[in-house]
């Protein structure tokens, strides 16, 4: 609009000027905010607690505030890094399950009209808003020594005595599925949803039968929404430690546990912020990746 | 033939579908459902089923502790759901509308709090606020509360704000009404329905975040789920399950009235654009 007049710079001085009022007050008075707040909030203790990552403890617990990689060290020792492998595992095992149930169960829900869909996909947000915690303490309660799942297995004679799932890995990984799965299922759901229909129509007249059709087409062409679940799923889960402070009873012990105790008891700051390190440049790596073939904004995080 | 063995196999699958969908609802609901059990347990700690009683509905409202931290949580989540949704609605309308220098970077910043592990945020934020000497309490688990929630609701009411056409506000200017007029007239209403989905997001993150809370609470009071990850080692009593579900069904029914609302509002608009 404005390019026209380019060559009249009065005019030009009096655009800029109206550019200012029109353009940079309200922009400035509505994106301020939200910028202010990301940068005090956001980057500012992100990059503060890589700088921290850097230096060393002192005899107290205190920070000593001069460089040194002594922190990302320890984490080579043994004790930590078996507990990092571990939390690995775990996550990985998780996010590969819940992509195993999640999916069949996306594409179920996708295949019918949109208004049952629509009711469907309600009906799993709902147990969401019930507490986690005590969802969590639910499966404590079914899985514990004298609770239904074992007197059920008592009684059907496949055991004699009470089997211990309480405070065991297993539990927690249970917990840790129960409480992403949606996480998992509401991604894949919305790219199932969109695949076009012509598409397997055209795979299937060409011959293909189900397996082809689904390997060839629907695997591929889902695969954005696959990987935003696997993002959702493998990262929270890498860094949560309610799941195993309430089902593991503080026995098992995962990489959010150990940054926790870093900044309470224990009180090793470098330690816990060089940890927290190793969960950023992870999830880091996994958006790289996830950049390379969609965009973030398609990630459907809501 | 051969058309009914197609069409026998689709039924095969269809009712494998709708057995599968019920286990995967079955696994979703029971421990809904045996939490909500447990509040009619007749017994001081929650560790087997001791027969029926609704004392424990009357009784939660004696545990001071339990109402404490109900309404320091409550009081936190209607704050941070008030302060994400201003600073999310008009910095969501901010960020869509203009250009401006670092855009990207702000919309990036956006996603950490989405995407990267809630406890480095918290331990990240914790450090800031030990070190310039901030005490610990309401005030920073709100700031907390608020840095996950805005993210929420930006990416939720952006989904709401039509790209980049703003013809109606410039309509809606043209014809003599203020920014403000305009934006109270024209811009929210359209935007409503997203807002509104951005305030309940923010409220249920606010009320069920543990992490945050429990990093950045001071020592004299911490917030209701703080306080039953606490009571986890000794068991967790009926009075919580009680006080849970109650929370649960206030909840669901808020979004049943929240469905109603936005519904009447679609119908409203509808029956404008018609006249």
């Amino acid at each position: 609009m404005s390019k026209k007049l380019d060559d009249n710079s009065d005019l030009k001085q009096i655009g800029k000027k109206r550019d200012v009022k029109r353009k940079t007050l309200p922009a400035l008075a509505m994106a301020g905010p939200v910028s202010l707040w990301m940068i005090l909030f956001v980057t500012i203790p992100m990059l503060f607690i890589i700088y921290i990552s850097f230096m060393s403890r002192g005899v107290f617990g205190d920070v000593v505030y001069k460089f040194s990689g002594e922190s990302y060290q320890t984490l080579m020792d043994a004790t930590y890094f078996k507990v990092i492998l571990k939390s690995l595992r775990v996550a990985v095992f998780t996010t590969v399950l819940c992509l195993l149930v999640g999916y069949p169960f996306a594409y179920y829900i996708a295949r019918k009209p949109k208004e049952t869909a629509a009711k469907l996909i309600m009906l799993i947000m709902i147990p969401f808003w019930t507490n986690s915690l005590m969802r969590l303490n639910s499966w404590l309660l079914v899985f514990q020594t004298n609770g239904p799942v074992n007197s059920f297995l008592q009684w059907t004679g496949m055991t004699d005595g009470p089997i211990t799932f309480v405070y065991t890995d297993g539990l927690v990984v249970l917990g840790m599925i129960t409480n992403m799965l949606p996480f998992a299922v509401l991604p894949m759901y919305s790219s199932i949803e969109k695949l076009n229909k012509s598409f397997l129509e055209a795979s299937a007249d060409l011959g293909a039968n189900g397996a082809t059709t689904f390997r060839k087409i629907t695997l591929p062409l889902t695969f954005p929404g696959i990987f935003s679940s696997i993002i959702l799923v493998f990262i929270p889960t890498l860094g949560i430690y309610t799941v195993s402070d309430m089902l593991g009873g503080g026995k098992v012990l995962y990489i959010g546990n150990i940054i926790k105790n870093q900044f309470g008891s224990i009180r090793n700051w470098p330690l816990g912020a060089a940890l927290s390190v190793l969960l950023i440049v992870i999830t880091m790596l996994l958006i790289f990746l996830y950049t390379r073939f969609a965009s973030i904004e398609d990630m459907e995080v809501v | 033939m051969a058309v009914s063995k197609v069409q026998k196999k689709k039924k095969a699958f269809s009712i494998l579908g709708n057995v599968y969908a019920v286990i995967i609802y079955a696994i979703l609901y029971i421990p809904v459902a045996v939490m909500m059990m447990f509040s009619f347990n007749d017994q001081r700690y929650n560790y087997y089923w001791n027969g029926f009683t609704t004392k424990w509905y009357g009784k939660l409202f004696e545990n001071s502790a339990l109402i404490g931290s109900l309404w320091y949580s409550l009081i936190i989540a209607v704050l941070a759901t008030l302060i994400s949704v201003l600073i999310g609605t008009i910095g969501a309308l901010g960020l869509k509308r203009f250009e401006f220098k670092g855009r990207k970077f702000i919309n990036n910043m956006l996603y950490i709090p989405i995407i990267v592990p809630e406890i480095v945020l918290a331990v990240a934020l914790l450090i800031i606020f030990l070190n310039i000497g901030t005490a610990l309490g309401m005030g920073t688990i709100l700031i907390g509360h608020c840095t996950f929630c805005i993210p929420y609701a930006i990416v939720t009411i952006k989904g709401r704000i039509s790209g980049d056409d703003n013809s109606l506000e410039e309509a809606s200017m043209d014809l003599g009404a203020n920014r403000i007029q305009t934006f109270i007239r024209v811009t929210l209403p359209s935007i409503m329905p997203g807002v509104m989905s951005a305030a309940f997001l923010s409220f249920t993150l606010s009320i069920d975040d543990v992490v945050m809370s429990n990093m950045l609470a001071g020592a004299k009071q911490s917030t209701l789920p703080v306080l039953i990850l606490s009571m986890n080692k000794a068991g967790v009593t009926p009075d919580v399950n009680a006080l849970t579900t109650i929370m649960i069904l206030v909840i669901v029914a808020a979004m049943i009235l929240n469905n109603i609302i936005k519904s009447a509002l679609k119908k409203r608009q509808n029956k404008e654009v018609a006249i």
